[in-house]
Parts: structure tokens; C-alpha cells; sequence
């Protein structure tokens, strides 16, 4: 789409959104938020890079490829459901560091599946847009 | 060797826990029955192991081979030694599955494949029978392990469900062990490379439904209907077999035939049941296991040096295949039943059997014409393609095969020569423990090569007689095709033939009933059914007191609906699919704004955003869609309309409904209770999604994963088409 507001406002929204989205992420374990409300502002943000960009030119400047953020994000939550078996808990059972981050708050297994949920959204959703815009 | 220990009655208990929610352990009891079994198992094995090695050494397919015949090898282990009768079921049920694996091991080949199939469709079917049959026995019995059945002296003479319980077990034994008519499957498995018909198909597999029915044996005592089903089976199991046998001339399918009407001898001797029947049966078993893995390994070896199976063009080998030769002459003459061998003590005690047992008028003849069949046929297998001069036919290039293929045939018929010299140093202890654990009344084997003068020995003596002469009289053995194809066009295997036809056809039109393809009656199907389900307990219950007053609502609540009501209206009547889609967007903004006036922001927001993403999405969709048509008729739009407005009308009545009653949930109390104490998080909404529920979300976030795969391999695939 050719139009200059959508342009500019693209490019200053691009990067605040993923700002916003991760913030979002990690702020959701106590406040409304959390991995999938992230991952669609995430989404989002792809997809109005698309719109401007178009499929192949979003595709290109993504780091992380989407096939990479569905794999990783599944890989990720499942991992977070195998490690407390690994130190004797249950399948699942939250594991959690007995520290603080900023920003992150305290680590533990439950945000490993946060964010393994957060990737995948976004991944799944620019491939569907990506192979239908193709 | 822990042989003389068995011999001497002693039990092996070895006990691991598995399931003991669902009362599976896995328990393993070593008696004389399960030993006679491992031994077959784990000797022939070696032989199979060594033999396969050779015989498809330099295939690339050799390690997958090898692994499968382990996978079998152990289920039958587990088998024969698990007292837990569901430990049992699971290890039969590996046992057809890797049967199957084995049978289908040429996969490339169509035949192989339907072979493949078959067996595993016929072993399974009768599984499951035996899993119901076994699950009746063992809420009988108040006990699911076979050692406390038989120490408390368990026995379903007086169960409600015997009969029941037979046709069950006796379905899933019957299927296992080619009994007729389910024996149709054995012939065809014979596809299978030589070494796995050799091990599964005679030696081992087909002979675990023989131990399933030897192992019941005791808790079935005294009943006529098991005995009854038991000879009228084998019997029938027996003779057919055997006539099949003498048609053939495949050199495996002779096998597998006359296998067949072994193993029908084998239940038909649990069945007479009297204790020389039970000792024959034992006795017959291990003869039959080793001169049958014996002689499919000769079969695989000539096979393999004159690039035939046919009988009626192999003759005169043993000058060029001296080993295999002699290991034909070896085993051909164990299961002749011919003096000095263990095949001729098997024989003795099962005329002995007959001849004192239940209808002996009967069964006696029916053995000895069995035998006279394998008399002519071990003639036929031993003599003829090894010995008989014929000019006719000249191998140039036949050779003798490599050690490894044939040292197992050769010390298979080694030990059915050994084992027949000297039965009382070698096998006759464990076979006596064996046929104890198939009926305590069974004594002590006393196993002789000679007897004396007497009856038994008279008619072993016309067996090979006769045998000899229906060998020359059978001749050329080239049978009329049609003789031939008629228990194919008129048999069992016709019956499943035609059933599976008919499986398949009505799966291909319940297919196309529910999965028509249009996402339209994917739609309508899902809410008729939800339509259905909220009805029913409504009216049945007259569940009709709404409360429909509208005190306490806001002025800001009524635009809202207002809004949305508005919104679905101009949805209706949208002229373009894109201006359709934006105005249900409103809608879903304005129920967005109701959630997150009610306090659910982490629905409000996801609500906001997927309704957000569903329109941007679609209109990448748009492009790859046709115009905007009005194609369906009038009727089918009213149709489409009652149906929308009822699921509509439903689920608001529902909700309605639900307000007229208090809004306690205990979840609501646990969550908010525990969300901060145990989960370390305020945010009930996210830790019900992160850790309370967590595997939902894992298992919605795969979907959504194999989703995205799924249209992306949707749209590679049609561009590939396109560029054909």
C-alpha cells in the first residue's frame, strides 16, 4: 500500500509495539497481559510491516524466520513442562528461581512457557499471512 | 542351565511394577510350560538370528530387520512368561505387530503389503476379542495374575458368562494360531522373508494362541463346551490343513499348510484333554517346532540356491547341497515320524492319546490320515528335492549356501535326532513340568523308543507305509488351478475379502457424509449439534423461568448493544465480503468493550486484538477469493438464517437461564485462593494459562502450530501445481 502516513507511522510503531508486546509479556504474570496477549501485539506489528512491506520484503527483515518462532515456541513450553521432571517434580509443576530480575521479575518455568507461547503466536500467524500473500 | 531345576517342579518368580492403577505388574513366572516355550523362543532364535544374517546379508533393509525380529522376539518372551494376563494381552498384541513389520519387510511389493494386513487385521480382531474375554475372566476370577487363578483353584465351570468367555478366547487363540477358519492368513504370510516365516509363522508366534489355550487349560476344567470347541476347532483345524497341504506346490505354502494342521493337532490334544493327550500335545509341540524351523530354513536355502519355490522343478539337489541336504533328510524325517527321531515319540504318544481318549473312534483314524499326509509330504520335502534322480531338470548354477544358512537347519535336525535317542537325558523332565502346568491330573512323562509290540507301534509303522505310497501316487502334483483357487473364491478368505470391501465402502461414504468439504456444513453441523444438546436438558428438565426485566442495566450497556446489534445487521446485508468482515469487526470490538467492562481485561484484550488480526488477515485473503456472488438459492439462505438465529437464540436463553441461579464455582474460590500462594503470580487469568491448565495450552499451542504448517503446505502444494 502506497500511502506516506502509513509509511512513517509504520516505522515508528514497528519497534514500539514489540517493545510494547514484550512488556506485556513479562508484566502479564501479575497484571493483565501475559504470552498470548503479547504475541498478538506482536502479530500485529508484523503484519502492519506487511502491509507496507509486502510478504517477501516483512519476510527478509525478520531475524528470527517464522518456521524458527513456531518450532522454537513449541520447543520452548515443552521444555518448561520437562525440566521440574528433571529435578524430581511433576510434569508442569512451576519451578521457580529464588531471585529477582528487573524488568522480568522472578524466573521460573511458568515464564519459559510464557514465552514459548509468546513466540509461537507470532510465528504461526505471519507464516499463514506469508503463505497466502505469497 | 537351570533345565534339571525346572524339571524338578520349581517355579522362577521375577516381579516389576507397572500400572498398579489399572492392575497391570509386570510379573514373570518361569514353569514348565513358559520354559518349554522360552526354549523354542530364545534357541531357535539364535538359529533365526545367525540364518538372517546370511540370508539378507549385504541388504541395506538388514539392521531394520534385525530390529524387528528382537521387538518379536522379546514380546514372545513376554508372552509365554507373564503371569499377569494383561502384561500378556500387551506383549500378543506386540507380537502382531511385529509380525506385521515382518510379513510387510518386502514393503515394495503390493502382495506383501495386503499379506501384511491381513495378518494383522485377523490377529488383531481376534485380540480384541481376547482382551474382552480376558477382562471377563479376570472380574471373575477377582484376579488379573494367572499364578493366584491356579493356587486358589479358580475355575469358570459355574460363571455366568462361560459361554461368552469361551467365544471369546477361543477368538482370539483361533485367529492367532491359523486355526480354521481363520487360518486363511498363515498361507499368504508366507511372503514374509524365510527366516520370519521359519521363527513367527511355525516355530514361535502362531503356537502362542496353543499356550494361550494350554495356560487357561486349568481354569476351564471340567467343562464340556471348552473341550467340545477345543477338537471340534483343531480337528477341523487338523484335516484341512493337511488335504491343503497335499495340493500345493509352493514349497513354503506346503509348510504353512501343514503347520496349520499342526497346530490344529496341538489343540485338538488340550481338548481331549486326558493326560497322555496333554503329554502328546507337549511332546508333538517341541518335536513340531524343531523339524518346522528346520525344514523352512531347507526351504529357504533351496530357494535361494535355485531361485524357485515351486516342487515340481527342484529334484536331485543333494550332490551340489550336501549340509542342506542332510539337514532336509534330518528334519524331513522327524516329521515322517520315523524311528530313532523325537518326531516319532510325538507321534507314538498321540496315537497312544487317541487311542485312549474321548472319540477315539473318531480321532484316532482322523491322526493317523493326518499323519499318512505327513509322512508323503516329508517324503516329498526330504526325499524328492534332494535325492530323486530326475534328468529332466538341470541346476548349472546351484550351489551349496553359506554356513551360517545352513548350520541352523542342520543342528535343528541334530537335535531331533538327539532329543529322540535320549529323551530321558535331554527334554523329557521340562515336557513332563510342561504338561503339569497344562493339567496337574498329566504324571510324569516316560518317554521310550520302544514299546514293545503293540498297537501304536503297528499303526506307526502303516502311517509310513501309506505315507510312502500316497507320495507316489500323488505324483506330479500339478492340480487342476481351479481345485485350487476354490477355498480363495468360496472360503473364509473370500468372507474377509468381501468384508473388507464392504469396510471400505461404507468408511469412503461416512467419509463423505461428515467431511463434505464445504465449511459451510462444518458450521451448520457444530451448531445443530450444540443446538440439539442446550435443548434437550432444557425442555426435558421445563427449565423456562427467564428472567427478562431490566433493572440495573446501564444507559452506556444499551448503546453497546445497540452497536453490536447494528453491527451484525449491515453484516447481513453487506454487499462485499470486505465490508462485511469490518462491520463484524465492530461487533467483536463492541463485546471486547463489554468484557473489559466486567472486568475481564485479558479476554478484553485478547477479544480486541484477534478481532483485529481476523480482519487484516482476511483481506490478504481476499485477494486469492472470487466475487462476491450471490449463488445459493432463497431456500438454502433461510435455511442458513433459521439455523444462525436459533444458535444465536439458544445460547442467549441459555445465558439468561444461568443468571436466575447463584454464581458459585469452586474453581473461581481455588483459583483466586491459590493463584498467589502455590503459582507465585496475581494475574489468575495468565497462571490458569501458564501453570494451572498448562498442558491445555500446550495442546492449543500445537494446533495453532500444525495449523500454520498446514496452510502453508496447502499453498506450496497448489503452486506446484501450477507449475506443472
Amino acid at each position: 500500500m502506497n500511502s506516506l502516513i502509513l509509511k512513517i507511522a509504520v516505522r515508528i510503531l514497528y519497534p514500539v509495539m514489540l517493545l510494547v508486546s514484550l512488556l506485556v509479556l513479562f508484566r502479564g504474570h501479575h497484571l493483565p497481559g501475559g504470552g498470548f496477549i503479547g504475541g498478538l501485539i506482536a502479530a500485529s506489528a508484523i503484519l502492519f510491516k506487511t502491509f507496507v512491506e509486502g510478504t517477501e520484503n516483512t519476510e527478509r527483515i525478520m531475524y528470527i524466520k517464522p518456521f524458527i518462532l513456531i518450532v522454537s515456541g513449541l520447543s520452548a513450553a515443552f521444555i518448561a513442562a520437562v525440566i521440574p521432571l528433571l529435578s524430581g517434580m511433576g510434569f508442569f509443576q512451576g519451578l521457580w528461581a529464588d531471585f529477582y530480575l528487573p524488568v522480568i521479575g522472578k524466573p521460573g518455568t511458568p515464564l519459559l512457557f510464557d514465552i514459548g507461547v509468546y513466540m509461537l503466536v507470532p510465528g504461526v500467524i505471519s507464516q499463514i499471512v506469508f503463505s497466502i500473500g505469497d | 542351565m537351570k533345565v534339571p531345576w525346572i524339571a524338578a517342579g520349581n517355579i522362577s518368580f521375577e516381579s516389576y511394577k507397572w500400572a498398579e492403577a489399572l492392575n497391570i505388574s509386570l510379573q514373570f513366572n518361569l514353569d514348565g510350560l513358559s520354559f518349554l516355550f522360552s526354549l523354542l523362543i530364545s534357541g531357535i532364535g539364535v538359529f533365526v538370528v545367525i540364518y538372517g544374517g546370511s540370508y539378507l546379508s549385504g541388504d541395506k533393509d538388514l539392521p531394520k530387520f534385525y530390529s524387528y525380529l528382537f521387538l518379536f522376539m522379546g514380546s514372545m518372551l513376554g508372552v509365554v512368561l507373564s503371569d499377569n494376563i494383561f502384561a500378556l494381552f500387551i506383549f500378543w498384541e506386540l507380537t502382531s505387530l511385529s509380525s506385521y513389520l515382518l510379513i510387510g519387510f518386502r514393503y515394495n511389493y503390493e502382495s506383501t503389503r495386503k499379506a501384511a494386513l491381513q495378518a494383522l487385521l485377523v490377529t488383531g480382531t481376534g485380540g480384541l476379542a481376547l482382551m474382552a474375554g480376558l477382562i471377563l475372566i479376570s472380574s471373575a476370577a477377582g484376579s488379573a495374575n494367572i499364578s493366584v487363578w491356579m493356587e486358589s483353584g479358580f475355575t469358570l465351570a459355574d460363571s455366568k458368562h462361560l459361554h461368552l468367555i469361551l467365544v471369546l478366547i477361543l477368538l482370539g487363540a483361533f485367529t492367532k494360531s491359523a486355526q480354521f477358519p481363520f487360518h486363511f492368513w498363515l498361507p499368504n504370510a508366507m511372503v514374509a522373508p524365510t527366516p520370519v516365516s521359519a521363527y513367527l509363522h511355525s516355530a514361535t508366534m502362531v503356537k502362542a494362541g496353543v499356550y494361550l489355550i494350554a495356560r487357561l487349560n486349568p481354569i476351564w476344567m471340567g467343562t464340556t463346551e471348552w473341550s467340545t470347541a477345543l477338537v471340534i476347532g483343531g480337528g477341523i483345524t487338523m484335516l484341512t490343513g493337511a488335504v491343503w497341504a497335499l495340493f500345493q506346490s509352493d514349497l513354503k505354502k506346503i509348510l504353512a499348510y501343514t503347520t496349520i494342521s499342526a497346530l490344529g493337532i496341538m489343540i485338538l490334544m488340550v481338548g481331549t484333554g486326558t493326560p497322555k493327550a496333554i503329554q502328546a500335545g507337549m511332546v508333538f509341540l517341541f518335536a513340531h517346532a524343531l523339524y518346522k524351523g528346520g525344514l523352512f530354513l531347507v526351504a529357504g536355502n533351496v530357494t535361494h540356491s535355485t531361485g524357485t519355490r515351486d516342487v515340481t522343478f527342484i529334484s536331485g539337489l543333494f550332490r551340489k547341497m550336501p549340509f542342506t541336504g542332510t539337514a532336509a533328510a534330518l528334519t524331513s524325517l522327524s516329521m515322517a515320524g520315523f524311528p530313532l527321531f523325537i518326531g516319532f515319540l510325538g507321534k507314538e504318544l498321540l496315537y497312544e492319546a487317541a487311542l485312549s481318549g474321548w472319540l477315539s473312534f473318531l480321532i484316532t483314524p482322523a491322526i493317523v490320515f493326518t499323519g499318512v499326509i505327513f509322512a508323503s509330504i516329508a517324503l516329498l520335502l526330504g526325499w524328492r528335492v534332494f535325492f530323486m534322480k530326475n534328468t529332466e531338470l538341470v541346476y548349472e548354477k546351484v550351489h551349496e549356501v553359506s554356513t551360517g544358512m545352513y548350520i541352523g537347519p542342520l543342528l535343528l535336525g541334530v537335535a531331533g535326532l538327539l532329543t529322540g535317542l535320549l529323551p530321558g537325558m535331554s527334554v523329557e523332565g521340562f515336557l513332563s513340568r510342561a504338561s503339569y502346568s497344562v493339567s496337574e491330573a498329566a504324571g510324569l512323562l516316560d518317554m521310550h523308543l520302544w514299546h514293545g509290540f503293540n498297537i501304536v507301534l503297528l499303526l506307526s509303522m502303516l502311517t509310513l507305509l501309506m505315507g510312502w505310497l500316497l507320495y507316489i501316487f500323488s505324483g506330479k502334483r500339478d492340480i487342476d488351478k481351479y481345485i485350487l483357487a476354490i477355498p480363495e473364491r468360496y472360503g473364509p478368505e473370500a468372507v474377509y475379502e468381501s468384508s473388507w470391501k464392504k469396510l471400505l465402502h461404507v468408511a469412503d461414504l461416512l467419509i463423505r457424509f461428515i467431511q463434505s468439504g464445504y465449511l459451510r456444513f462444518y458450521i451448520m453441523t457444530i451448531l445443530i449439534t450444540l443446538i440439539v444438546l442446550i435443548l434437550f436438558p432444557v425442555f426435558y428438565y421445563q427449565l423456562f423461568n427467564v428472567n427478562l426485566s431490566l433493572e440495573g442495566v446501564e444507559s452506556y450497556e444499551f448503546i453497546l448493544g445497540a452497536l453490536v446489534f447494528i453491527s451484525i445487521f449491515f453484516t447481513v446485508r453487506a454487499v462485499s465480503r470486505l465490508a462485511a468482515i469490518a462491520i463484524l469487526g465492530v461487533a467483536g470490538y463492541g463485546i471486547a468493550i463489554f468484557f473489559a467492562i466486567y472486568g475481564a481485561p485479558d479476554l478484553s484484550m485478547t477479544q480486541f486484538l484477534v478481532e483485529t488480526l481476523t480482519v487484516v488477515i482476511f483481506v490478504f485473503v481476499l485477494y486469492k477469493l472470487p466475487g462476491y456472488l450471490k449463488l445459493s438459492p432463497g431456500i438454502h439462505r433461510l435455511r442458513d438464517s433459521i439455523i444462525a438465529v436459533t444458535g444465536g437464540g439458544t445460547i442467549a436463553f441459555v445465558m439468561l437461564l444461568i443468571t436466575n441461579y447463584p454464581l458459585v464455582s469452586e474453581l473461581k474460590l481455588f483459583f483466586s485462593e491459590n493463584s498467589y500462594l502455590v503459582a507465585k503470580g496475581r494475574n489468575i487469568v495468565n497462571v490458569i494459562l501458564v501453570d494451572f491448565r498448562a498442558l491445555d495450552t500446550l495442546g492449543e499451542i500445537t494446533v495453532l502450530g500444525i495449523a500454520a504448517i498446514g496452510v502453508f503446505a496447502m499453498m506450496k502444494l497448489r503452486l506446484s501445481k501450477k507449475e506443472k
